[in-house]
């Protein structure tokens, strides 16, 4: 072990346990308390699908669904997680492989060129279509104002949550 | 024969693993036992450095070593980071690019540049030591503006570039121009700048050093757009290590825009800091050290003067620039605002005489270097801002003003070294025109004033030189490199295709674009090819993607590969289907006898030719072969763009209403990702016209604009939906006909967005970016009554 080279320099902190559900799964991990949601999801659990674009939680790039709600997760501690139920974009699609409407329309409308801003807009918007199933335009852009996306110029973007509003509204009517 | 060749719109192969998490970015990559790097940056623009000590801070629990230029020189590593290009001045001597250090050497030139790293077994543990290293600086003038820094009586940046000027560069006519402006009816004359922006491509920089001590061998995973020349770098001019044991590994990279091609010292670093602690070293910029130390773009200050006859043609261009190269000159820092910019003055106009002078100089200020588009946005910004001013100044409508100068016979060969293949620029002009609802202007100009509002139209009409570019031209304006691409084409035994290419996809959807190609040339569906980039270790050398080459400089090697592949297949095919070679032909994934039903398909010929048990006398087994292609010539892309802003003249907010981009790129092989790749360029451009300003503050020169709360980035609501056209003249240059289509937007657009608000506020006097407060100081400076009141 190259870490025994450096005997008696290891730090002593306090951890604590925290437990939250992420993506349907119980997950239990012991951390520093300092810990933020964005570290314990890729660090601790190799969620690295969550990025992390800035440090003054301007970009967007990290949000997350805690208990349905967006969050951006790099301004979240883990802690303040405990017992919640966390759906990172990992958890998104169904179990069977099958994308969610909006990571559909965001394939089919050319709404992520780089893909790294993408895992946050598509939990952004899948947000705004649960505070606003038929959301205009307007709309959509003033509610993505909170995520950067330096390449597609948000055209496809905005394109591809208009169209997933209309298909998830279609689906849901389809249900009742 | 599949249906998602060249021309189809399909969705793209990567998105699978974007949308569902799995993308695979270095920071994403962790080796086992791995340590973190935090650079000690320099607090100060200018200052020597008088003493390090890192004493207390190497006692720091964790720290595992903490390394200065001294230790690196001490291991023998004594070269940098290198100018790519060589300028020769004006009086025929060459450019001054003194050494840049990995680490600082003795004194440093810019807020944030890099002076030690320390390595620690977790990232807090070395933040935490971090803190603790002491520098004793002795802090220095500092000089952060190009239109200064070579006056006399500034601090000097290096001993060796005395006056603080790296080039001082012409080209062109001189007198003939100087006496076409003399004698000129009329001659319009600018003040432009181009400000400074920082790319911010969304993935923060990263690197992963990983040395084998049993092979002597490095990994670097790294966040670069050319890997390949990442590593003849690291080997060649900083002498980490010969460079078959260095493999670069750029995996998805979030976004590049130019930022990403230079090569960086913390990549340089984490691998010599690997091979020192004996462990993987990892580093990942915080977004704020990307706004210090990302390569900034642009940063021009220009007069410009456009001369005309009293029919409206244009007699002759002159600009004289300063170009901010920043503290060192980077990889392209020197090329940029020289031959990708004042080769590009002639625009899409018959200009008879132009002349170009341009100083490139050193400033207390992050290095600059290729930012999308690199030098042509900036010439079309000088080009049509004259333009547009020169059509209101005459009174001519600016359309009709840039139609009457307008080139119409190809070839045609400009005053200043390019030789325009093919084009129609009327073409678009005219789609634009129609698209963008030109005519009826008056009519919602005159409906904005009714609700107090101020309305103007701006055209921004552009060429490009892109796909660049043919290796002894650009040998012969002083590149260190050739800029040719490789692709190698692989069948399986069962049939699928592996391309392996020296092109590096950081969001433009090479995986699928490239396989469209395979799917046309050698008929084999999208689906069973996989296109493998961004690994020294698995792709032959490569020049990697910028400056809009991938689909005209790699494309086009693929293409030369496929040819070797169906050659090779025909051998084999004719001795399957007992023809003569020159019977066999190749057609929609099949060799068939001419004019018989008999045929074997390209996987059934794979299968052969890897199992060659029936098989042509001296045909090596196998079907894999591969391409270096270097092109003929630059592609041209061109376009019109037309922008339609309402101003609100209370507060000087502007919102784009309309934007409108008819662009011709020659073939087009998936319009869904040519068209995003226009969005992205567009909506770049809007931000450095209204939004992005890079700040230094001018006496201590430290960056203002070091945060999103402080640099304004283009969001969505900023934007209205666009609307896009395409004509199409295709490019004789290369096999494919296609021309490029990753920078035309960011190009073009911060003409057209000036232009339109100065057409609504009447006054030229404007600079980019155009924020509300400099708006509406226009405004009130043009109409001192109205705005008193």
């Amino acid at each position: 072990m190259r870490r025994d080279a450096h005997p008696g320099r290891e730090n002593p902190k306090m951890t604590i346990t925290v437990s939250m559900t992420v993506n349907g799964k119980q997950v239990s991990r012991e951390i520093e308390p300092r810990t933020l949601l964005v570290q314990f999801l890729r660090e601790k659990l190799n969620l690295t699908g969550t990025h992390v674009g800035c440090d003054t939680s301007q970009c967007g790039a990290c949000v997350v669904l805690i208990d349905g709600v967006s969050v951006k997760s790099c301004t979240a501690l883990a802690a303040q997680c405990e017992g919640s139920e966390v759906t990172t974009i990992e958890g998104l699609a169904a179990a069977d492989g099958t994308l969610h409407p909006m990571q559909e329309a965001f394939r089919k409308h050319h709404g992520l060129q780089c893909g790294f801003c993408t895992p946050g807009m598509v939990i952004s918007a899948v947000d705004l279509l649960r505070v606003n199933p038929d959301p205009s335009e307007h709309d959509v852009r003033e509610w993505l104002e909170g995520n950067i996306c330096r390449c597609t110029g948000y055209h496809n973007i905005v394109k591809a949550v208009l169209d997933a509003a209309q298909t998830m509204r279609g689906t849901a009517v389809a249900a009742e | 024969m599949p249906d998602d060749g060249i021309g189809a719109r399909i969705v793209r192969k990567e998105d699978k693993r974007f949308l569902t998490g799995k993308g695979r970015y270095t920071d994403d990559i962790n080796r086992t036992g791995q340590a973190y790097a935090v650079f000690i940056r320099s607090p100060h623009a200018h200052a020597a450095i008088k003493a390090i000590d890192s004493a207390a801070a190497a006692r720091s629990p964790g720290v595992l070593g903490i390394f200065t230029n001294a230790d690196m020189e001490s291991d023998g590593i004594q070269g940098g980071l290198p100018a790519g290009w060589m300028i020769t001045n004006k009086d025929g001597s060459q450019m001054k690019a003194p050494i840049h250090p990995i680490l600082a050497k003795g004194k440093v030139r810019y807020v944030g540049d890099p002076v030690a790293v320390v390595v620690a077994e977790t990232y807090a543990q070395a933040r935490e030591a971090a803190d603790q290293v002491a520098v004793d600086y002795d802090v220095l003038d500092a000089v952060v503006d190009p239109a200064r820094t070579t006056d006399s009586g500034q601090p000097q940046l290096h001993d060796d570039a005395p006056g603080n000027v790296c080039f001082d560069w012409e080209i062109g006519e001189r007198d003939q121009v100087s006496e076409a402006l003399a004698q000129a009816h009329h001659v319009t004359e600018l003040k432009i700048i181009n400000n400074r922006l920082i790319p911010n491509a969304m993935e923060p920089r990263a690197a992963l050093g990983d040395y084998d001590t049993g092979t002597d061998e490095y990994t670097i995973y790294t966040t670069s757009q050319n890997p390949h020349v990442a590593r003849l770098v690291i080997s060649a001019f900083v002498g980490l290590a010969p460079e078959h044991k260095i493999r670069v590994i750029a995996p998805d990279v979030g976004g590049g825009f130019g930022s990403k091609i230079y090569i960086y010292s913390e990549e340089v670093a984490c691998a010599y800091a690997s091979r020192k602690v004996g462990q993987p070293v990892k580093w990942t910029a915080e977004r704020s050290e990307s706004f210090l130390t990302d390569a900034h773009g642009r940063d021009n200050v220009t007069t410009a003067k456009l001369a005309v006859d009293a029919d409206g043609r244009i007699l002759a261009l002159w600009e004289t620039t300063v170009a901010n190269l920043g503290g060192y000159a980077s990889l392209f820092a020197t090329v940029t605002p020289t031959y990708l910019h004042s080769l590009l003055l002639s625009g899409q106009y018959v200009i008879p005489k132009i002349y170009s002078e341009v100083k490139g100089v050193y400033t207390n200020t992050a290095p600059v270097d290729a930012y999308r588009g690199a030098g042509r946005p900036e010439a079309t910004y000088i080009v049509e801002r004259l333009m547009e001013a020169t059509a209101r100044e005459i009174g001519m409508d600016p359309a009709e003003f840039r139609r009457r100068n307008l080139i119409r016979e190809f070839p045609y060969q400009t005053p200043v070294i390019l030789q325009y293949d093919a084009g129609d620029f009327e073409a678009h002009l005219d789609a634009a025109l129609k698209a963008a609802d030109y005519a009826g202007f008056a009519d919602r100009k005159a409906e904005s004033e009714r609700q107090g509002r101020l309305r103007g139209v701006g055209f921004s009409c552009y060429i490009e030189a892109c796909g660049i570019a043919p290796s002894a031209a650009v040998g012969s304006l002083g590149s260190g490199v050739g800029l040719w691409e490789s692709a190698e084409i692989r069948f399986n035994p069962t049939g699928q295709v592996v391309i392996n290419t020296g092109s590096h996809s950081h969001g433009q959807g090479h995986e699928t674009t490239f396989a469209q190609l395979v799917s046309s040339y050698l008929g084999v569906a999208t689906e069973n090819v996989e296109v493998v980039h961004g690994d020294t270790g698995r792709t032959p050398f490569g020049m990697g993607t910028y400056g809009s080459r991938s689909i005209a400089v790699g494309g086009a090697a693929i293409v030369k590969a496929a040819e070797k592949i169906i050659a090779k297949g025909r051998k084999i095919a004719a001795h399957l289907l007992e023809a003569s070679e020159a019977d066999v032909e190749f057609a929609d994934g099949k060799f068939t006898v001419a004019g018989t039903d008999r045929s074997k398909s390209i996987q059934e010929i794979a299968f052969a030719a890897y199992v060659p048990h029936n098989y042509p006398e001296g045909v090596e087994p196998g079907l894999h072969e591969n391409a270096f292609y270097d092109p003929l010539n630059f592609t041209f892309p061109s376009g019109t763009q037309v922008c339609e802003v309402e101003i609100d003249p209370d507060t000087g907010t502007v919102t784009i209403d309309r934007f409108t981009a008819v662009d011709d790129f020659g073939h087009i092989i998936n319009p869904m990702i040519v068209e995003g790749q226009v969005h992205g360029g567009i909506a770049q451009g809007v931000g450095q016209a209204l939004y992005e300003g890079c700040l230094y503050d001018p006496e201590s020169g430290q960056l203002v604009t070091g945060s999103y709360m402080d640099y304004c980035m283009p969001r969505a609501d900023n934007f209205p939906s666009l609307v896009l056209g395409f004509t199409e003249t295709p490019s004789p240059s290369n096999p494919l006909g296609v021309k490029g289509c990753g920078e035309a937007g960011a190009i073009a657009a911060p003409a057209a967005v000036m232009n339109a608000i100065t057409n609504a506020i009447g006054t030229e006097d404007l600079q980019m970016p155009a924020t509300p407060q400099k708006v509406w100081s226009a405004i009130a400076a043009h109409r001192p009554a109205a705005a008193a009141e």
